[in-house]
């Protein structure tokens, strides 16, 4: 990794931090709401289906957290466990495509 | 390593982990009353609990970052981990009364 690779995977590190800051607070939110009275299938689906708004609110949390997590990883590996060079960065892309992956197919199951 | 940021590494870990398995269940959709049954057991009840409180300690601990970072705030940090325990607090009490 060169000097200007990791600069600028600090600065999207920093850039999706503040967007999940957000998507997170306004989450813990709609969680304490959601499990009021307990939860069901068609109850959710029923608050959440066809709602463009969530959906696209979502899809903001889902490619944030994609990008978030593995470059938050990518330290942890190296310093725990001496993980390091090429295919830790490819074991890290991997990670993020699998989490936008699985993140949109939920949230497309879920709001669309 | 400091506490604060070995407790902001472990929940992010933590949530790594979590997440595929969050969106796997989210994902099969009709068939998540079958799911719904299964969280409602005290053990998994209590893992919930736990990654709602791992998610607000990250929150709260990568505010503590951002303000270290971008805010001349050095000599505020105690009172900023202050507000980031409070904030975890806060989450895990409203969403353990909630349940």
């Amino acid at each position: 990794m060169s000097k200007r690779s990791d600069a600028r995977l600090w600065i999207a590190q920093r850039a999706t931090a503040a967007l999940l800051a957000l998507c997170v607070t306004v989450h813990l939110v709609t969680i304490v709401y959601a499990v009021r009275g307990g939860l069901s299938a068609a109850e959710i689906l029923g608050r959440t289906r066809g709602n463009v708004g969530w959906l696209a609110f979502y899809t903001v949390f889902v490619l944030a957290v994609a990008v978030h997590a593995p470059i938050g990883l990518r330290p942890v590996v190296t310093e725990w466990l001496g993980w390091r060079g090429r295919s830790r960065e490819w074991a890290a892309l991997a990670l993020g495509v699998a989490l936008a992956w699985m993140g949109m197919r939920a949230v497309l199951v879920l709001y669309a | 390593m400091k506490r604060l940021a070995l407790i902001h590494r472990l929940s992010g870990v933590a949530l790594s982990i979590f997440l595929p398995l969050h969106f796997w269940a989210l994902a099969r959709g009709l068939e998540l009353d079958a799911f719904l049954r299964w969280t409602e057991q005290p053990l998994v009840k209590f893992a919930e609990w736990g990654i709602v409180v791992l998610l607000a300690a990250h929150l709260g601990g990568g505010l503590r970052v951002l303000a270290i970072e971008f805010l001349d705030w050095h000599e505020w940090q105690k009172s900023l981990a202050a507000v980031a325990a409070a904030i975890v607090l806060a989450s895990g009490l409203a969403f353990a009364l909630a349940l």
